[in-house]
């Protein structure tokens, strides 16, 4: 973080040629050529952003000076910005601190930390599950694979945006999918419909993304595994679970993973199909959009619901590494001792 | 899919007796009807489903303006003026324009994302030393802050040292957010590969770094491609950067499209958007078919290993 | 070494935002004095231009002012996006923003920050022959900081082969929605989706029957008031007994038009935009059947429009103020002004314009509009706007729904927008 400043090196160092095993420490000094270019680049366009929002948070947002109806700096907040989202605290006109009423965007904030993990756990099983089955049949040989494969990828070669403004009109009142279904949902403001709206839209946009990754796993496992299996006379659910599924769990955990960052901050695909709105106002605000609007409202603010959404990110990609055993780290020395073939 | 399974498993088993060298044959043949027929009815659902709402916005790219709402499900009141109003100049759209702009930053940012990303993935995979949890937490923790947040200082930054509406203020974000998964899914791969080749090729005589372009590279190629069309696309679709950061010459299609307009205020041009979409999703697909050769090609490489 | 730096930063932070206060409060210093004087080339930034009215604008323009070339700089079609477009440039102090495109209802929070230049001593505009509604959009704490540049106001969208009299009172327009019923249509529609346009239909509700979302301060909210709950009441009631359909709740403009446009809806609450594709368009079913009117209002004159519409601001870091003043004068003319009403559809803010006959030939909706925008009120005119925005919105959209009663939807949006104007 402290080369936030500094310019990015043109090219990366050539690694250090040596002929013999290299102990650690000599190592450490390769990687770190390696790594550098990386880390360089991470630090200034987004370790420098973070390291000044963090900052900025601690700050007040500027307020109206009452003769010259002028914003002035609001001056050192402490953790009042915390406090506000946290413990939705306000402050009412005499300057007393009240529980944040609805309208304000601080009464938003649990009710937005709730609806981005529905969406992000629905999102990510649907994904996986769905990726998963796509992945398989892509791996099979037919004829028609390459159409199947483009075919796979049109979602997701289509711009958010874009998306976003498709689905949108597909989900209209008087659009096709109420016309297809004879039906007359509200898909844009009813609590359930909206939400299963966003879902729907963002399980087709990104499924693609997992059975690629999927499918990339699924390629380097040797054909002579499966055809084991089958002499052992392995029915295909069991060559499935007991083969396919550990042998794919690293392309897998690493897509999941991304996935569920990616889910945690969604944006586009609610701000365009239902405003954040939905059920009685807020069914689809995700804290990304709380963001977005807090940020039009006020930016120190802002920073400080962007680092509060950072850490609670930062939580969750933790517990799903110990947890669930995605600790790249750890697997990979096992597998350097030789522990895996 | 474990409905069938007895019969399929005891077919398959009956015919993987006649398994031989050319492994890519011995897998068509080696196939049941009932898998084949199973594997065309999840393909042609795949397909329906991916392309439905593609479908749909191609129906309505085609259609007339003043029928924006028509809910038929077959082409009606054709027209092609959609796409002439996406490619008008005279009414500020640049969409030709845009178009090369995001293939160049496009293949910018995938080339340098995977030539870091590589050194990157082969340090954290392949060497050990100190501090690899923190590095790996560092670059996982670098796509964890909402994107949004990070729009205001990097605007003051690029505007501070003069890059405002340059191509490398839009590459170099874009960058560093496919960084990660660059790293982490090359890096997972990598882990997957049979470095004793590369073991064996030192002990040829080649250096690490040889070993390293001339064994394991082109035994990763499709895990390399895949990687590839991920920080394509997710390039080709960045938008809320480019929006502030972009200055008309530079505009990519993303931000091009958002800035799409009816002839009237409040009216929403759909049509011409949906043209767009169009337009942008074409030579996705048309890449992707390229692509899909190399992949295959990667995995009859891969094939050798074991 | 880390700290130190990270303190450099943090200091610059504050040295920013003290800077900018400072600036704001005498409205100029020093060094910007030479600017107020000085003639240039200068950049005009606005939204994507639609109807392709401001380049031969500004072509004329150049031709006629060789050394004081004005350069135009196209932003989104968004809305949001503009704003955030043009407080980003603000922040960085962008010299190249000469003269900038507001929304009507940015234009106080960008005169509080202290960026917009205000119009007076010699760069003062004449505003006498502007509709007041437009001028008191473009006013903030008694000071002109931008000149009205477009209008717009809300219009009665009704089917003439149904109803021969438009309704003028909001009582009428509900005993007409028998007609809907018989026709077997629905009745009344607006915009009240979660959006802006929200907004502007409760604010329109509210003002119409005579209360207001805040005092004239700009922050203080006063929604406690008998009138302000008539307002919001006759939105939630109609919504609850249908005669605004269920499927309004997801309308924003473009989906209420298509269902005018459709004939599902006897009337409809729109811009003028609606007028023309109406008649054109081919899916249209009722080209000839419809007609226009003044919102309804409450017994006393026509409804209480939202106004809608742009003015343009000369931004303080401006390096060539008086060419900047020059050339807003000349997006104020009449000539220009008729410019933008027959090539762009954009609302004069001059009256006389209104009445030019070859142009009502053209635009048959321009008297009904000028009635509109003559009783039109500014959304609130506040710093805070956003957050008020936010504030109406979300307890509005819960009271049309009925999740809240009328009386809890007011009470917070009250609190709402005091919390807003005490800094959160």
């Amino acid at each position: 973080m402290s080369t936030a400043t500094e310019v990015v090196t043109p090219g990366p160092p050539r690694p250090v040629r040596r002929g013999r095993t290299l102990k650690r420490n000599r190592e450490t000094r390769v990687a770190a050529y390696l790594i550098a270019p990386t880390i360089v680049l991470l630090a200034i366009v987004i370790g420098y952003p973070i390291v000044t929002a963090i900052i900025q948070s601690f700050q007040n947002d500027p307020g109206l000076n009452a003769t010259t109806g002028q914003f002035v700096s609001g001056g050192f907040a402490g953790l009042s910005n915390y406090a506000h989202w946290l413990l939705q605290q306000c402050m009412d006109a005499s300057g007393n601190t009240i529980a944040c009423p609805p309208g304000n965007l601080g009464s938003g904030f649990w009710n937005a930390a709730g609806v981005t993990f529905f969406f992000t756990v629905v999102t990510v099983a649907l994904e996986t599950a769905i990726g998963t089955w796509f992945a398989i049949i892509m791996n099979r040989t037919f004829r028609g694979r390459g159409l199947v494969r483009a075919a796979i990828l049109v979602p997701w070669a289509i711009p958010t945006a874009v998306t976003a403004k498709l689905w949108y009109f597909i989900f209209s009142v008087a659009g096709i999918a109420n016309s297809l279904f004879q039906t007359h949902i509200l898909w844009t403001s009813d609590t359930w419909a909206s939400r299963f709206a966003i879902i729907i839209a963002d399980t087709w946009k990104t499924t693609p993304f997992m059975a690629l990754l999927i499918l990339a796993g699924l390629q380097l496992i040797p054909e002579e595994v499966y055809e084991a299996a089958r002499v052992d006379g392995a029915s295909r659910w069991r060559t499935f679970t007991t083969i396919t599924l550990p042998l794919i769990k690293p392309a897998l955990m690493v897509a999941i993973l991304f996935r569920i960052l990616d889910a945690l901050r969604m944006y586009d695909l609610p701000a365009i199909l239902t405003g954040g709105g939905g059920g009685s106002g807020n069914a689809t605000t995700t804290l990304s959009i709380l963001v977005i609007k807090q940020v039009r409202a006020g930016y120190n603010s802002a920073s400080a619901l962007s680092t509060i959404t950072f850490i609670i990110i930062f939580i969750v990609a933790f517990i799903f590494v110990r947890v669930l055993g995605t600790n790249v780290v750890r697997t990979q020395e096992a597998q350097q001792k030789g522990t895996k073939a | 899919m474990s409905s069938v399974t007895a019969g399929s498993s005891t077919a398959a088993a009956t015919l993987g007796l006649s398994r031989t060298a050319v492994r890519a044959k011995v897998r068509v043949r080696r196939k049941g009807t009932a898998q084949r027929v199973r594997t065309a009815i999840s393909a042609i659902v795949i397909v329906i489903w991916c392309l439905l709402p593609f479908y749909w916005m191609i129906i309505t790219a085609f259609r007339d303006v003043g029928y924006t709402y028509d809910t038929a499900f077959w082409p009606t009141h054709v027209t092609l003026d959609n796409f002439t109003t996406a490619f008008s100049t005279a009414l500020g759209n640049h969409l030709g324009q845009a178009l090369l702009n995001s293939l160049f930053i496009g293949v910018c940012v995938t080339a340098i994302a995977l030539l870091i990303g590589t050194f990157a993935a082969y340090a954290l995979a392949r060497l050990d030393f100190r501090f690899k949890g923190v590095v790996l937490g560092l670059i996982l923790g670098a796509s964890m802050f909402p994107g949004v947040a990070l729009i205001t200082p990097l605007f003051q930054l690029f505007t501070n040292i003069g890059w405002f509406g340059t191509y490398q203020a839009l590459i170099l974000p874009s960058i560093s957010f496919v960084l990660p998964l660059t790293v982490y899914t090359l890096t997972s791969f990598f882990r997957e590969m049979p470095w004793d080749l590369e073991e064996a090729a030192r002990i040829d005589g080649c250096t690490q770094g040889q070993a390293f372009r001339k064994v394991i590279l082109p035994l990763a190629a499709p895990a390399v491609f895949t990687t590839a069309i991920l920080a394509f696309i997710s390039s080709w679709n960045e938008y809320l950067i480019s929006s502030q950061l972009s200055s008309d010459a530079t505009q990519p299609v993303t931000v091009a499209i958002a800035s799409f307009a009816g002839s009237q205020p409040h009216q929403e041009p759909y049509t011409a958007v949906m043209a767009a979409g169009t337009i942008v999703t074409v030579p996705l697909v048309i890449l992707v078919l390229i692509f899909q050769r190399r992949i295959v090609a990667g995995l009859t490489a891969g094939g050798v290993k074991g | 070494m880390k700290a130190a730096r990270l303190s450099a930063i943090a200091g610059m932070a504050i040295a920013g935002l003290v800077l900018a206060g400072c600036s704001s409060g005498s409205g100029g210093s020093g060094g910007t004095d030479a600017s107020l004087t000085s003639h240039g080339p200068i950049t005009y930034v606005q939204g994507k231009d639609n109807s392709n009215v401001v380049r031969p604008l500004i072509d004329k323009w150049n031709a006629a002012h060789p050394k004081e070339k004005v350069t135009f700089k196209e932003q989104s079609d968004q809305a949001d996006q503009q704003h955030d477009d043009l407080v980003q440039n603000f922040q960085a102090k962008n010299k190249n923003y000469d003269v900038v495109d507001v929304d009507v209802v940015w234009t106080a929070e960008f005169a509080a920050k202290g960026w917009l230049q205000p119009l007076e001593g010699a760069l003062a505009i004449k505003t006498t022959d502007l509709l007041p509604a437009t001028v008191a959009s473009a006013t903030y704490g008694g000071k002109l900081y931008a000149a009205p540049q477009t209008s717009d106001g809300g219009i009665l969208y009704y089917r003439s082969d149904l109803i021969k009299t438009p309704p003028t009172t909001w009582d009428e327009l509900m005993s007409d929605c028998a007609v809907a019923k018989t026709a077997g249509i629905d009745c009344y529609a607006g915009q009240y989706a979660k959006y802006e346009g929200l907004t502007v239909n409760v604010a329109e509700a509210i003002n119409t029957a005579g209360g207001t979302i805040v005092a004239k301060d700009g922050k203080t909210p006063t929604l406690n008031t008998p009138e302000a709950k008539k307002g919001l009441q006759r939105l939630v009631d109609a919504y609850k007994n249908g005669d605004i359909p269920s499927a309004a709740i997801t309308y924003q403009e473009e989906q209420g038009r298509q269902a005018f446009e459709a004939g599902k809806l006897l009337f409809l609450r729109n811009w003028p935009y609606v007028y023309s594709l109406a008649k054109t368009d081919g899916s249209s079913t009722v080209k000839d059947t419809f007609g226009i009117a003044p919102l309804p209002g409450n017994g006393n004159g026509p409804g209480a429009s939202s106004l809608g519409g742009h003015n343009a601001a000369i931004s303080v870091y401006s390096q060539h103020k008086a060419t900047a003043h020059d050339f807003i004068e000349f997006l104020e003319s009449s000539e220009t002004q008729k410019f933008f009403a027959t090539q762009g559809s954009l609302a004069p803010v001059i009256e006389s314009v209104y009445t030019d006959p070859t142009l009502v030939e053209k635009l048959p909706y321009l008297p009904v509009l000028l009635k509109s925008i003559k009783s039109a009120v500014p959304r609130p005119v506040s710093p805070f706007y956003p957050a008020v925005t936010t504030a109406v919105q979300d307890n509005a959209y819960a009271a049309i729904k009925g999740d809240v009663t009328v009386d809890k939807a007011l009470t917070d949006m009250q609190a709402a927008i005091s919390a807003a104007s005490a800094g959160n």
